[in-house]
C-alpha cells in the first residue's frame, strides 16, 4: 500500500478544458445574439461575480457579511467619479473603481474585524448604511437623487451593450480563475483551515486575521468591479438602489442554494437564480418571500447546497483540496 | 437650554433603543445567535397591533399581540432555529436573514409601502411641562420607563428564578446543562420567545411615536445592534446604557443639523468600536 496525494480528478481533467471552451465561446456571443439577450447575459455574469465573491468571503474565509452592498455601491460611485469627474476612459475607470474599493476596504476591515460571527454580519450592514448616508450628503455625486453615468454619452446603444457584455464576461473570468488559483495557493489552504476551525488553524501557525483581512480586501475589489458593471448597465446610480440589502439577499440565496464553500456551487446557483428571477419577477414582493423560504429549506434540508446534493461531495470539477487515495502496489 | 432639552429627549428615545436591543442581546447571550430579523419582528408587531386595534381597544390589542409574538418566537426556535444551530454558526444567520427578507416583503405585500402610525388619541401628543423651554412627552416617558422596567424584569428573571438560572446555565455550558436535566431546546425556545416579546413591545411603542413602514426593520435592527455594542456584549444594564447613549448622540446630532441625527449615532458607535470595543459596561468575568 502506498498513498497518493493528488488534486486533479478524472472529472476535473474533463471539466476544466470544457469550461475553458465555453468561456471562450462566450466571447463570440455578441456577434450572434440579439442585444436583449446580451443584457441578460450581463445580468448573469454579475450574479456569478457577486455570488463567487460572497462564497469566497463566507464559504472559504468564514466571514459572513450582509453588508457587501457597501462595496457594490462604492464601486458604482467610484466608476462615475473616475470616468465623469476625472475623465478616465471606461476600462481604466472600471479598474480604478475596483482598486479604489479595495483601498477603502482596508480601513473598514480594521473596524468590522473587531466584531465576530453574527455581530460581524450586522457590523458590515451598519457600515453599508453609514456609507449610504454619507454618499447622500455628497452633492457632487448627486446626493439622494443619484447620478447618471455619462461615460457612454457619445456611444450608440449597440456598441455600448457589446462593450459592457465583454467587460462583464472578462471580469467574471478573472474572478473565477482568480478564485480557483487563490484557493489552490498557500492562502487558500490557510482559509480552508480557518473555515474548519479558526482556533486550531491559529495554533498551527496560520495568521488568521491577516489571511481574513487579505480575503476581505480582495473580495471588496470584486464587488467594486461588480458595482461598476451595474452602473455601466443601468447608467444611473442611486443610493437607495445600489446600497440595497437585497443584493445581500440575492448573493446569499445563490451561494446557499448552489453550494457553499465550493467553486461550482455559486455558478450553479447563479444560473438557477437567473431563471427563477425571470419567472418570478412579475410577482413583485412575493418573489423575495419565495427566495427566503427556498433558502430556509435549503439550509436545513441540504446544507451542502444543490451541488453537494447532486454530487454527494464526491465530484469536484474545480478541485482545490488535496485528496489522499490509497493505491495497491503492483 | 436647547442642549439640555436635546439630551433629555435623547435619553427618553434611548429607552426605546434599549427595548429594541434587550431582545437581541438576550437571544445572543443565551445561544450566541444574532437574529438578523429582530428589527423586522418588531415592525411586524407594530402592524399586528395596528390591525387588531382597528377592531378593538388599542391596549387590549397590544395585550393580544405580545403573547402571539412570544409564541411565534418559541415555535420558530423549536422548529427551524434549533435545527440550524447544530449545523454550525452560519446556518442560524442565514435563516434569520431569510426571516428578515420574508417579513419585510410580506408586510409590503399586505400593507403596501405607505407609512402608517398607531393612533393613541391623546397619549402621543400629551406632555408634562418641566420648565418653560422643556416639555417631556408622556409617550416617550412611558417608553423610557418600560425600557427600564423590562431590563429590571429580565435581570430579576435571570438572577432570581429557576427558569432564569437554567437559562444562564445553558448559556454558560449547554452540555453540562443537559447533564443536570435542563432541556436546552426548550430554554432556547423560551429565550427567543422573550426576545420577540421584547421586540414586540418596542415595535408597538415605536409605532405610536412615529410613522413606520415595512422597510424600517433593518434600521431598527441596526439601532438595537449599536446599543448592544456601545453598552457591551452580554450585559443587560450595558444594553440599557448603550441605548441611552445612542439616543442622546442622535438627539444632539439632530440639534446641530436635522440631517445628522442618525449619522451622529453611527459615529459614536464607530468611536466606541475603535476606542473601547468591549463596550461601556462589559460583562464581568465570573458573573
Amino acid at each position: 500500500m502506498s498513498q497518493l496525494i493528488k488534486r486533479n480528478s478524472k472529472a476535473s481533467n474533463f471539466a476544466i478544458p470544457i469550461f475553458a471552451v465555453i468561456l471562450l465561446a462566450l466571447f463570440f456571443v455578441p456577434a450572434k445574439l440579439d442585444m436583449s439577450y446580451q443584457i441578460k447575459f450581463v445580468d448573469l455574469f454579475v450574479l456569478i461575480i457577486i455570488a463567487s465573491m460572497w462564497n469566497l468571503l463566507a464559504g472559504f474565509g468564514g466571514l459572513v457579511s450582509v453588508g457587501q452592498q457597501a462595496f457594490i455601491g462604492i464601486g458604482a460611485y467610484a466608476l462615475v467619479f473616475f470616468t465623469d469627474l476625472k475623465g478616465l476612459g471606461v476600462i481604466p475607470g472600471l479598474i480604478a473603481a475596483a482598486l479604489f474599493t479595495g483601498l477603502l476596504a482596508i480601513p473598514l476591515s480594521f473596524l468590522v474585524f473587531r466584531l465576530k460571527g453574527g455581530y460581524f454580519a450586522i457590523g458590515t450592514w451598519v457600515i453599508a448604511e453609514i456609507i449610504k448616508l454619507v454618499t447622500v450628503q455628497i452633492q457632487s455625486l448627486g446626493g439622494g437623487a443619484g447620478v447618471s453615468v455619462a461615460a457612454f454619452a457619445d456611444t450608440e446603444r449597440e456598441p455600448r451593450i457589446k462593450f459592457v457584455y465583454l467587460a462583464a464576461l472578462t471580469v467574471a473570468i478573472v474572478i473565477l480563475v482568480g478564485t480557483f488559483l487563490l484557493m489552490r495557493s498557500r492562502l487558500g489552504l490557510a482559509l480552508t483551515a480557518i473555515r474548519d476551525d479558526e482556533t486550531a488553524a491559529g495554533t498551527l501557525g496560520v495568521n488568521v486575521t491577516a489571511a481574513q483581512r487579505t480575503i476581505f480586501i480582495l473580495v471588496a475589489m470584486g464587488f467594486g468591479a461588480a458595482g461598476a458593471l451595474i452602473a455601466l448597465t443601468t447608467l444611473r446610480v442611486q443610493p437607495d438602489d445600489i446600497f440595497s440589502v437585497n443584493y445581500s439577499a440575492i448573493m446569499i440565496f445563490i451561494v446557499v442554494v448552489g453550494g457553499l464553500g465550493t467553486i461550482e456551487g455559486p455558478i450553479l446557483g447563479a444560473i438557477l437564480f437567473f431563471f427563477l428571477q425571470d419567472r418570478l419577477r412579475d410577482y413583485g414582493s412575493i418573489y423575495l418571500i419565495i427566495l427566503g423560504l427556498f433558502a430556509i429549506i435549503s439550509v436545513l434540508a441540504a446544507p451542502r447546497g444543490l451541488w453537494g446534493l447532486i454530487t454527494r461531495d464526491k465530484v469536484s470539477l474545480f478541485p482545490t483540496r488535496y485528496v489522499i487515495t490509497k493505491k495497491r502496489e503492483g | 437650554m436647547v442642549w439640555t432639552n436635546a439630551i433629555l429627549q435623547g435619553l427618553l428615545t434611548g429607552g426605546l433603543y434599549a427595548l429594541l436591543a434587550s431582545g437581541l442581546s438576550l437571544v445572543f447571550g443565551v445561544m450566541r445567535i444574532v437574529n438578523l430579523g429582530h428589527g423586522d419582528f418588531s415592525i411586524l408587531a407594530a402592524y399586528l397591533v395596528l390591525t387588531v386595534a382597528g377592531h378593538s381597544n388599542l391596549w387590549l390589542g397590544t395585550l393580544a399581540v405580545l403573547p402571539v409574538m412570544a409564541l411565534l418566537g418559541y415555535s420558530l426556535q423549536r422548529t427551524l432555529l434549533n435545527r440550524s444551530i447544530s449545523l454550525g454558526v452560519l446556518s442560524p444567520l442565514l435563516i434569520t436573514f431569510a426571516f428578515s427578507i420574508i417579513i419585510q416583503n410580506a408586510l409590503l405585500k399586505f400593507f403596501s409601502s405607505d407609512t402608517r402610525s398607531i393612533q393613541t388619541d391623546t397619549l402621543s401628543s400629551a406632555s408634562i411641562k418641566i420648565t418653560d423651554a422643556i416639555y417631556i412627552g408622556k409617550l416617550p416617558l412611558l417608553t423610557f420607563c418600560t425600557g427600564v422596567l423590562l431590563t429590571l424584569a429580565l435581570h430579576f428573571y435571570l438572577t432570581r428564578t429557576q427558569g432564569g438560572r437554567a437559562m444562564r446555565a445553558t448559556s454558560d455550558d449547554p452540555t453540562a446543562a443537559e447533564l443536570v436535566g435542563i432541556n436546552n431546546r426548550h430554554i432556547y425556545g423560551l429565550a427567543t420567545a422573550l426576545g420577540l416579546f421584547a421586540a414586540g413591545i418596542a415595535g408597538v411603542l415605536f409605532g405610536m411615536r412615529t410613522q413606520f413602514s415595512p422597510s424600517l426593520g433593518p434600521i431598527a435592527l441596526i439601532f438595537a445592534f449599536e446599543a448592544v455594542i456601545i453598552g457591551g456584549l452580554g450585559s443587560l444594564w450595558g444594553t440599557l446604557l448603550g441605548g441611552i447613549v445612542l439616543g442622546i448622540a442622535q438627539s444632539i446630532g439632530a440639534q446641530i443639523n436635522p440631517a445628522y441625527g442618525v449619522l451622529t449615532g453611527h459615529v459614536v458607535f464607530i468611536l466606541i468600536l475603535l476606542i473601547r470595543p468591549q463596550g461601556l459596561l462589559p460583562k464581568q468575568k465570573g458573573k
